[in-house]
């Protein structure tokens, strides 16, 4: 995966551009021509399913479970969707949610606005009724107008359900269940049709593009716009793309695709599983926990689409929000009324910057201590997208732990690695950035000394020294792979598999627009989904899906 | 590599009528072909099943500290470390100096040991799981016919800390949960074998027949996807059969079993216990509630297969108040030069042998026919290192639990003399009747059960 654009080749661009940006689009090359990969099928994240759900029923429609969660693949959970298969036990869950979700649909408190028709005696089945019902609800949930054959399929099972159970609304939940267990609804596919441009060659069809835009704009389902703009032809022509994707970067939606991709990209599901001591840090609880991922999207949002600043942004940012919960860490003070509030850090206050987040510093630390390595090694894997090999399986540690050694900090300790050559070429890349962020304890909370000796946050990002966590972030922002980092994992998040060698000079090409439009993210976004590169799909032979499918989790 | 059929006998078809005819059970055949013609009966005069499972355990020993060293078979003694298996010892079979050859391949600390175990073939990258673990292998054999073909458990609070795949993605989700594993045992889906007022649900039949449409309506699709998606979609299908099977189950009275009791319901606080579920207090715990519903579940025949993880892989147990967790003290605790080993990383070691016994009781304490559910079990447990500190995957420690009803003979410490782990796999499936010749690949292949314990 390319990484780096040369910096000059960025700083021209961006200069010739100038001034001109509602015509950004007329600098530069053209975008390079993209083959694309044969078509496939996603398995929804369980983000993604719970959008869909609340954008189809409404929010209001409680979901209790979770679906099996997926193997990070290339650095991200959505390109796992690609490979996940549906186990028993995870199609136990899936049904068990169906059945639950079908039910609240059509009780008493839903049904008049989701059924929103009924027979009068509600023993008897309604024919014209479920029709209405399935055949509106269907093309929300498999993303595409039923088949006569489906909707058939669909009113026949309530239709008997109806009568085994003696319900109208019964039969309805039966049969509705039915569909939130099918992969229709549960894959994301990639439905194509000859390409009338290209003599022998594939696009994806209107809805397969609605469905590809809806889930990386939005991470959630096309509405219903959407889906009649697939309908009506219009997604296969420039204009009617343009439209509906200024409509789709403008909408309040947007910000549940941010929020997707940065909690993907920074591997925020961790906090599913993070653990703290709740003796040596009795103020980090679930609250924290869940406010900590909640702020860092919150700040990703603001920065990003609120204000439109520049991407890189986010890692000198003084600005965040704060709850109740998090103000116990970060000690600040919040008003108890339980809602988030806007929150500038004062100008000498050491946290600057998404990195400094409760999300970033105790997400990436020990259950009990801080841990400079494993925060080094996330800031160069999940922001500068450079993979930090395993450490050798034949290290002898205990020199580290020693009891009897004069070493108090994690600086004095991990300056043993350096005499361990088979150590040092790792620990030179990642100890420097985390040592960085040795302020901040394995909560996240700051400190000033550790056993008693007051901690040196000093550090540098190849070669360009730092002093504090603001210095990192200041580092981070002017760094080429960091920028160039979010363009490879988002390009790669919306395709939805590891792009390939020959996409690189797309890639490239995208990057030096991102460079040249400001490093807007939305402006990213819209040069992504503008590109041909985003729908394009090869034709399958018998070898390209295997080897496609082969990907290092 | 031998792979059985794993299609379920189809009901399909019967049930589907059953809607419109009105009939209300269907007779489902046992699953008894691999059941001991020897053994003993359940009160309704079928044979008592053998059940499979695997119990897991991370960080390995402290070598020379669990048991006591032999040159050839004998007699299994344990020493400090496994202290508390001594009260089950006759239920147990130590398997030494059973080797997990790379073949050149990098050793992937924590993973290439207890890969190359069980599913016969050691990753070439990390993360990969390059073939079926065998414990899917048996449950495709002999899961029919349970409510669930294999259970997965484990207690560190983490759905993705368990060891059973079908390949690198197709990994499912383990519980972590007591108070959700007991509803999804013996929740109102639960039909109890000793009481008498069995009535079929009808909204189960309604289940039934709307997967089945659901099943008709998918078929098309299969046309459209590439191989690799068909396969995918193949295993939807066969998660479809399975929730059938289940289904179908339900519409039937369950066989008297007097060895079934319903166990009572963990308390509601369990369930936040998943939350911060690695103090070692809280993983003991966990895994003593999990095991007590388990136990139940498997005499009341809700599966036959199970996998139960105590801790995981990189072992993140740790004490309360305390920095370092149990894998981090294997590798940087210093070694207590009178002692001759770290003594808090032994600590960690002892619990879990402690939380070994522990399980073994439970089954043991479970009447079955005129022997416990433990005469009736084999289970496979193992971990993914023999010495943690150095990750090394040769003489990785491997035990069995239980009599087989009666297949095997335990007490024993067999030692392998650098034989390939596989055998102790291969030797499992065996015996749990999979007419298999062979198992695992390269350097891990193997044709020779280990017929030291064989009856």
């Amino acid at each position: 995966m390319s990484r780096n654009v040369p910096r000059t080749d960025v700083v021209m661009r961006a200069l010739a551009c100038l001034g001109v940006a509602a015509l950004l689009t007329a600098c530069g090359p053209e975008a390079p021509k993209v083959t694309g990969a044969p078509p496939d099928m996603r398995r929804l994240t369980d983000e993604q399913y719970r959008n869909s759900i609340a954008d189809v029923f409404g929010a209001s429609i409680k979901i209790g479970g979770k679906l099996d969660p997926l193997i990070r693949t290339g650095g991200l959970i959505a390109l796992g969707a690609r490979s996940a298969p549906i186990t028993p036990s995870g199609l136990e869950m899936i049904d068990q949610l169906g059945r639950s979700i079908a039910g609240q649909v059509v009780d008493a408190a839903h049904r008049d606005i989701l059924v929103g028709c009924g027979p009068a005696d509600s023993k008897t089945f309604d024919d014209a009724c479920a029709t209405q019902f399935f055949a509106r609800t269907g093309r929300m949930l498999y993303r595409r107008p039923l088949s006569d054959t489906e909707l058939k399929a669909r009113v026949s099972a309530a239709r008997a359900a109806t009568e085994n159970l003696g319900d109208f609304y019964a039969g309805l939940s039966a049969s509705l269940s039915g569909m939130l267990v099918s992969p229709n609804f549960l894959f994301v596919i990639d439905s194509t049709e000859p390409d009338p441009a290209n003599a022998g060659a594939l696009r994806l069809d209107a809805f397969a593009k609605a469905s590809r835009l809806s889930f990386f704009l939005w991470d959630t389902t096309p509405d219903d716009e959407l889906l009649a703009a697939a309908e009506a032809g219009a997604l296969n022509k420039s204009d009617g793309l343009k439209k509906q994707i200024d409509r789709m970067l403008s909408s309040a939606r947007l910000d549940g695709g941010v929020r997707g991709f940065f909690a993907d990209a920074l591997a925020l599901d961790k906090f599913d599983t993070l653990e703290k001591d709740s003796v040596i840090y009795p103020a980090f609880n679930l609250s924290v926990s869940e406010d900590a991922r909640e702020q860092t999207l919150r700040t990703i949002s603001d920065v990003l689409v609120a204000r439109g600043e520049d991407y890189r942004n986010l890692f000198t940012t003084r600005h965040t929000y704060m709850s109740a919960a998090l103000a116990r860490i970060y000690r600040v003070h919040v008003p108890k009324t339980g809602q988030w509030v806007s929150y500038e850090y004062p100008a000498d206050d050491p946290r600057v910057g998404i990195q400094s987040q409760i999300s970033f510093t105790a997400l990436h630390s020990h259950p009990g201590r801080s841990s400079p390595t494993i925060r080094g090694k996330a800031v160069r894997e999940l922001l500068l997208c450079q993979k930090i090999p395993d450490p050798p399986a034949d290290v002898d540690f205990t020199k580290f732990n020693d009891p009897n050694s004069p070493m108090k900090t994690a600086r004095d300790r991990l300056s043993a690695h350096t005499e361990q050559p088979a150590c040092a070429g790792c620990h030179k890349l990642t100890d420097p950035l985390g040592l960085g962020m040795e302020k901040f304890d394995g909560a996240g909370q700051l400190r000033i000394v550790e056993q008693d000796v007051p901690i040196d946050p000093t550090g540098d990002l190849d070669g360009k020294k730092f002093t504090d966590t603001a210095g990192l972030g200041k580092e981070l922002h002017d760094n080429a792979a960091a920028a160039a980092c979010v363009v490879n994992q988002l390009y790669a998040y919306g395709i939805g598999r590891v792009p390939s060698k020959p996409e690189q000079p797309m890639i490239a090409y995208l990057q030096e627009r991102f460079a040249a439009d400001g490093y807007k993210y939305t402006a990213l976004l819209k040069n992504i989904v503008q590109s041909d590169a985003f729908f394009a799909v090869s034709p399958r032979t018998p070898t390209t899906a295997s080897a496609q499918r082969e990907m290092t989790p | 590599m031998s792979l059985l059929i794993k299609r379920q006998i189809a009901r399909r078809s019967i049930l589907r009528g059953m809607l419109g005819g009105g009939a209300l059970t269907v007779a489902l055949p046992l699953f008894d072909c691999f059941l001991d013609d020897h053994g003993e009966a359940l009160a309704s005069g079928a044979p008592i099943p053998v059940r499979f499972g695997t119990w897991y355990w991370g960080m390995g020993h402290t070598p020379g500290y669990a048991v006591k060293e032999r040159t050839s078979v004998g007699p299994v003694e344990f020493l400090e470390e496994c202290k508390p298996l001594n009260a089950h010892r006759d239920y147990i079979n130590y398997f030494g100096g059973f080797n997990t050859p790379l073949d050149g391949r990098s050793n992937y600390p924590h993973e290439s040991g207890w890969i190359g175990s069980r599913s016969g073939a050691v990753p070439s990258r990390s993360g990969e799981i390059p073939a079926p673990t065998f414990d899917l292998l048996i449950a495709d054999a002999v899961g029919g016919g349970t409510r669930f073909r294999n259970i997965d458990l484990t207690s560190m609070g983490n759905p993705r800390e368990t060891y059973t795949a079908r390949n690198t993605f197709s990994r499912a989700a383990a519980e972590t949960s007591p108070v959700a594993f007991y509803a999804r045992m013996f929740g109102p889906e639960f039909a109890d074998p000793n009481k008498g007022d069995f009535k079929p649900d009808p909204r189960v039949m309604v289940r039934k027949s709307v997967l089945s449409g659901i099943q008709d309506e998918s078929q098309q699709l299969i046309k459209s996807l590439g191989a690799v998606d068909q396969q995918r979609l193949d295993e939807y299908f066969t998660s479809i059969r399975q929730l059938e099977g289940q289904l179908a189950l339900q519409l039937e009275k369950p066989p008297a079993n007097d060895a079934c009791r319903v166990p009572p319901a963990p308390p509601e606080n369990a369930v936040e216990r998943q939350a911060f579920a690695v103090e070692i207090d809280t993983v003991m715990a966990t895994h003593k509630i999990l095991t007590d519903i388990l136990v139940m579940a498997v005499a009341c025949n809700q599966t036959r297969v199970f996998n139960m993880v105590y801790n995981d892989n990189f072992s993140r147990v740790r004490r309360k108040g305390e920095t370092y967790t149990h894998h981090v003290l294997t590798h940087e605790e210093q070694a207590d030069p009178k002692l001759g080993y770290q003594p808090t990383a032994f600590w960690f070691n002892c619990k879990s042998m402690e939380a070994c016994a522990t399980f073994l009781e439970s089954f043991k304490n479970v009447r079955e026919g005129a022997g416990t559910l433990l005469d009736n079990m084999l289970m496979f447990a193992n971990s993914e290192t023999s010495f943690a500190r150095i990750h090394s995957v040769d003489n990785i420690p491997v035990m069995t639990f239980g009599k087989a009803g009666g297949r095997i003979k335990t007490g024993l410490h067999v030692v392998g003399n650098g034989d390939p782990v596989t055998r102790v796999g291969f030797t499992c499936m065996r015996v749990m009747g999979m007419p298999i010749e062979s198992w695992g690949v390269n350097s891990l292949r193997t044709t020779k059960p280990i017929s030291e314990i064989l009856v």
